[in-house]
């Protein structure tokens, strides 16, 4: 088992595609207190949306197209499938998101015939760069940078607009924020649109470095980044971005032990379970008293 | 009281009905037709969705591990009934040598009887339930639900691990281990199980499952022990799960671990949810129709030219899954909603829509 510098930067980029989906899982799950089983599925149309559109556009073109699909995607989701339910048991909500994430891959399984697309080659993002003697593409090094930065903006966006504050209210209690007059279903959307924004942004740069899209390419990266919510605590966005970027390099450094890359997946689930028996409340996350 | 005699005299006789028409499909139907094959994927779909069922129905348990659970059965099932002679073919890649240096194949070298091997791969599976169960079970609603599916895809991954090769063949398949023939033993065998767990639903325990899905704290305020029946709730549908698993292995004549994903999961839950959550005849019927049509009846929307540039191969499952969608979403009760099938009912409701007829007709 030799961990190179080439693990260690495909651990990092690989942490920074999960911390985008992560921060949809997470806001998604403060607010609605719902597992959006079908944002990874969302991740993969992203993916799906920029093939087609490649083939026919420029790229200054396409890009916004494909940041533009993903968000209406993901509000419709939202309109379509969680909003009816809003006042059924929770256990219905989840299981209208497991209908609709099987509908988002049987949908792409059609449309794309069952072949992986291959993803098109962003120039620029897409170019090798040498660093510390390993060879790897420019997008390995853009996604930290670029994830943080999001995150950032996010951060402050959620804390100095009014915007944000109804989603801290709502998540704080969603009856009591609804009496005091705040729009709730505009709230969700909103969540819904900045979910499905960096899902797009991360699945621009996850499949720059992956090269293919299957229909299932976005289950795995889906729960990976919903572990890592919880890992850091869901509801907490920093939370989320240290989660994911600790299984990211945590699951490279095992990929690169031949012996033991097939438990890659797996470890994620270990440490999920391992942190729900442990501190369910992840990393930084807080502690809720449970009323009867 | 007789009437009531009577109405459970008529369900036995629909279910003796049922048998023998399974038993002349068997005389007419030979083994590769699609309709033999629905009945028998049905039966063992059956069985896996009314475990499931008992798990997140009647316990509301929302736990998403069914796939493992199958997943250890099937192997189970597998590893102890491939004929001694024929491990070596099997087990290529993962030959041991003997004392007296002839190659064998594999770890295990002896075969159980058939019907040994599926109960121990059913208590494999509530074995692992068990050790599972303990950490797990303390979790609550999608936590448990995340927490179970992480541990079948731990499952899965453990089976293709080359360091457990010469127990499960890595990730190559297992095959060559003895099959029913026809579609009555499925079905048999599917119908004790189910009857067991209907009767495990009927019993005290099935009371206290009862209890716990609708509220956690009365029913720990009425003295029932929550850890101990989630606990049993789990374990016994982890059992029928793994019996199930070992049925759809001989269904499928070869098992491989790749597969059992958590796809696999949320299609029996769909089964479940289209019956009925907290319906176990609910869960059968669906099941037979879920296979029926993702089988059988829905197959010419994957042909060609059906409907021109429409149909074509994956059309099938898009057409499936919208359909499924709206049962969710309109129609939550699914097709039993949380009512059993039964003679009696139907009388029931027959007489109550001919007294309206006979007061609208007023």
């Amino acid at each position: 088992m030799n961990i190179t510098i080439d693990h260690i930067l495909a651990g990092i980029s690989a942490g920074g595609q999960y911390a985008l989906i992560a921060i949809g899982y997470t806001m998604v799950y403060g607010i609605l207190r719902l597992i959006n089983f079908a944002h990874g599925d969302v991740f993969m149309v992203a993916g799906l949306i920029m093939v087609y559109a490649s083939a026919s556009m420029p790229l200054y073109f396409s890009i916004p197209l494909v940041l533009l699909g993903t968000v209406l995607l993901g509000v419709l989701i939202e309109r379509a499938a969680y909003r009816p339910l809003r006042s059924a048991p929770r256990m219905s909500v989840m299981i209208s998101a497991i209908g609709v994430s099987y509908l988002l891959q049987n949908l792409a399984l059609y449309i794309t015939g069952g072949l992986p697309q291959v993803y098109p080659a962003i120039p620029w993002i897409s170019d090798s760069v040498t660093i510390l003697g390993a060879t790897t593409k420019r997008v390995t090094l853009i996604t930290p940078v670029l994830t943080i930065l999001l995150v950032v903006v996010l951060v402050l966006l959620i804390r100095y607009t009014k915007i944000g504050m109804a989603m801290r209210a709502v998540s704080k209690d969603f009856e009591t924020s609804q009496l005091m007059g705040i729009k709730i279903n505009s709230v969700i959307s909103t969540t819904f649109v900045i979910g499905s924004f960096l899902a797009a942004v991360g699945s621009l740069l996850y499949f720059s470095s992956y090269t293919s899209v299957v229909p299932t390419s976005g289950a795995m990266p889906g729960l990976k980044a919903f572990v890592a919510a919880v890992f850091g605590g869901i509801g907490s966005i920093p939370g989320a971005v240290v989660g994911a970027f600790i299984i990211g390099i945590c699951e490279n450094i095992i990929k690169a032990n031949t012996e033991l890359s097939i438990f890659s997946d797996a470890f994620t689930f270990a440490l999920l379970i391992l942190i729900l028996c442990v501190k369910p409340t992840g990393l930084f996350g807080e502690k809720a008293t449970d009323k009867v | 009281m007789k009437n009531k005699r009577k109405y459970t005299w008529l369900d036995i006789g629909i279910i003796v009905l049922l048998f023998v028409l399974v038993f002349a499909a068997d005389r007419f139907l030979p083994s590769y037709d699609i309709k033999a094959k629905v009945l028998q994927k049905g039966a063992v779909f059956a069985l896996i969705a009314v475990s499931m069922n008992l798990l997140n129905g009647f316990t509301g348990l929302f736990s998403l591990g069914q796939a493992g659970f199958m997943l250890l059965g099937a192997y189970t099932y597998a590893i102890f009934t491939i004929p001694v002679a024929d491990r070596v073919s099997v087990y290529k890649y993962y030959t041991t040598t003997a004392a007296d240096g002839t190659t064998l194949g594999g770890l295990v070298q002896f075969t159980l009887p058939v019907f040994v091997a599926i109960l121990l791969a059913g208590a494999v599976a509530a074995l692992f339930a068990f050790l599972i169960g303990l950490p797990v079970l303390r979790l609550k609603s999608d936590y448990l639900a995340i927490a179970t599916l992480g541990f079948a895809e731990i499952l899965r991954a453990l089976c293709q691990w080359k360091g457990l090769g010469v127990l499960t063949n890595g990730s190559n398949q297992l095959r060559m281990y003895p099959t029913f023939k026809g579609i009555m033993p499925y079905f048999l065998v599917s119908a004790v199980c189910i009857a067991i767990i209907a009767l495990l639903i009927h019993s005290t325990y099935g009371r206290a499952f009862k209890a716990i899905r609708d509220d956690e704290v009365a029913a720990e305020a009425m003295g029932i022990n929550l850890t101990k029946h989630k606990m049993i709730s789990f374990v016994t549908s982890s059992f029928f799960a793994g019996i199930g698993g070992a049925l759809f292995a001989m269904y499928q004549n070869t098992i491989q671990a790749k597969p059992f994903t958590t796809t696999l999961t949320y299609e029996i839950l769909l089964i479940v949810v289209i019956g009925g959550i907290g319906s176990l005849s609910g869960s059968v019927i669906a099941s037979f129709l879920y296979i029926a049509c993702s089988e059988w009846w829905m197959r010419f929307l994957d042909t060609d030219g059906v409907i021109p540039g429409v149909t074509r191969n994956g059309f099938r499952l898009v057409v499936f899954s919208a359909v499924i969608m709206v049962i969710v979403l309109f129609f939550r009760r699914g097709i039993m909603g949380d009512k059993e099938f039964s003679t009696a009912r139907i009388a029931r409701f027959a007489a109550s829509h001919k007294k309206n007829k006979k007061e609208a007709a007023k």
